[in-house]
């Protein structure tokens, strides 16, 4: 094809046209990867998991540099990050926080408790946040190290930047 | 101290059954004419300062030497002398009350609420008695000693229950 002979792939699946700041390539490539890069993540601490998600959003691991940006309100927000224990009491307010999210949204359940209710096989406690909530990545550690949560967060980076066919109104 | 104790020894007789040395002087008191000594502690001897109030339930314990099953425990304490006190008053279980001392000490308020929400302790005189850390409708007092540790699923909680019927219904 003659779009193969007059661009250069500057990337998997994108080329360009030399010279020009002009770049060919799926739709859904450049969205997924505008989507990637600036996922919002709205600021949902409900115990010490929070303490370390902060610790990640600040200067020392500095979520910024991959376009993370902690909004404080569900309506501006693509990523739902459960930190911490999620009790039976807690859990239709953070179904509520979801449902006030606008599509594509993402779950990442942070720390045992939210992935599995961890050591609190108790009465109060919902055994995991998978039990109301369509969790996408679950990052083990009680709390997780800040690294295990940017690893989580690069992970459903990745799994954005793999979807296609999901969205948009031609389809 | 010795000055004091022989004093509420001899003024509230008929209130107090024992006084234990322990690491603290341990007053065992009866309820009845208990507000009086609360009152008289606070209001003549300096106990300005509720340090806690909090149940106890002796259900089927080994060591147990009397007969009724909760025990409500003040800690009071005296901040110009540096003296502490711990009030014990023993509360039977189909009789199940005890004098809410929140017209005495603001910060009883709280305290007695939670003491309600664990062990359904009711405070005669509270101005607002209702659950405090579970949800309004539930149903039991999770820190007696006959309440199991992990609900089985009949027994799940009415607002959770419904919540991941609905989630299973819309995924």
């Amino acid at each position: 094809m003659g779009i193969e002979k007059e661009t250069i792939e500057i990337a998997p699946g994108i080329r360009q046209v030399p010279g020009t700041p002009v770049v060919v390539s799926p739709i859904d490539k450049i969205i997924n990867w505008a989507r990637a890069g600036s996922m919002w993540p709205v600021t949902f601490g409900l115990a010490c998991c929070a303490i370390e998600m902060m610790a990640t959003g600040a200067s020392h691991f500095d979520l910024d540099r991959y376009g993370i940006i902690f909004r404080a309100t569900p309506r501006q927000a693509d990523v739902l990050i459960v930190a911490g224990t999620v009790t039976k009491k807690m859990a239709p307010i953070i179904r509520r926080v979801y449902n006030q999210m606008p599509e594509p949204k993402y779950v990442i359940a942070m720390g045992s408790c939210a992935c599995s209710g961890g050591i609190f096989k108790t009465y109060s406690v919902a055994q995991g946040a998978d039990e109301f909530l369509p969790v996408d990545i679950y990052i083990p550690g009680c709390p997780p190290r800040p690294e295990a949560l940017l690893f989580g967060l690069l992970n459903l980076q990745q799994k954005i930047k793999s979807e296609a066919k999901k969205w948009g109104f031609w389809r | 101290m010795e000055e004091l104790l022989n004093e509420l020894k001899e003024k509230f007789s008929s209130v107090i059954i024992e006084i234990q040395e322990k690491d603290y002087p341990t007053l065992i008191c009866k309820r009845s004419g208990f507000l009086d000594l609360m009152k008289y502690l606070k209001d003549e001897k300096g106990f300005k300062y509720l340090i806690d109030l909090c149940g106890a339930d002796y259900l089927e314990y080994k060591y147990k030497n009397f007969e009724e099953r909760f025990e409500v425990v003040y800690h009071l304490y005296n901040l110009d002398n540096k003296i502490l006190l711990r009030l014990k008053v023993r509360v039977p279980e189909n009789d199940c009350w005890q004098y809410s001392v929140t017209p005495l000490w603001r910060t009883a308020n709280w305290f007695e609420r939670e003491c309600y929400d664990m062990f359904g302790i009711n405070f005669k005189g509270h101005p607002n008695l209702k659950r405090i850390l579970m949800p309004d409708d539930w149903e039991g007092h999770p820190l007696r000693k006959d309440y199991p540790v992990y609900l089985e699923e009949e027994q799940e909680w009415k607002v959770y229950k419904e919540l991941k019927e609905k989630v299973k219904q819309q995924s």
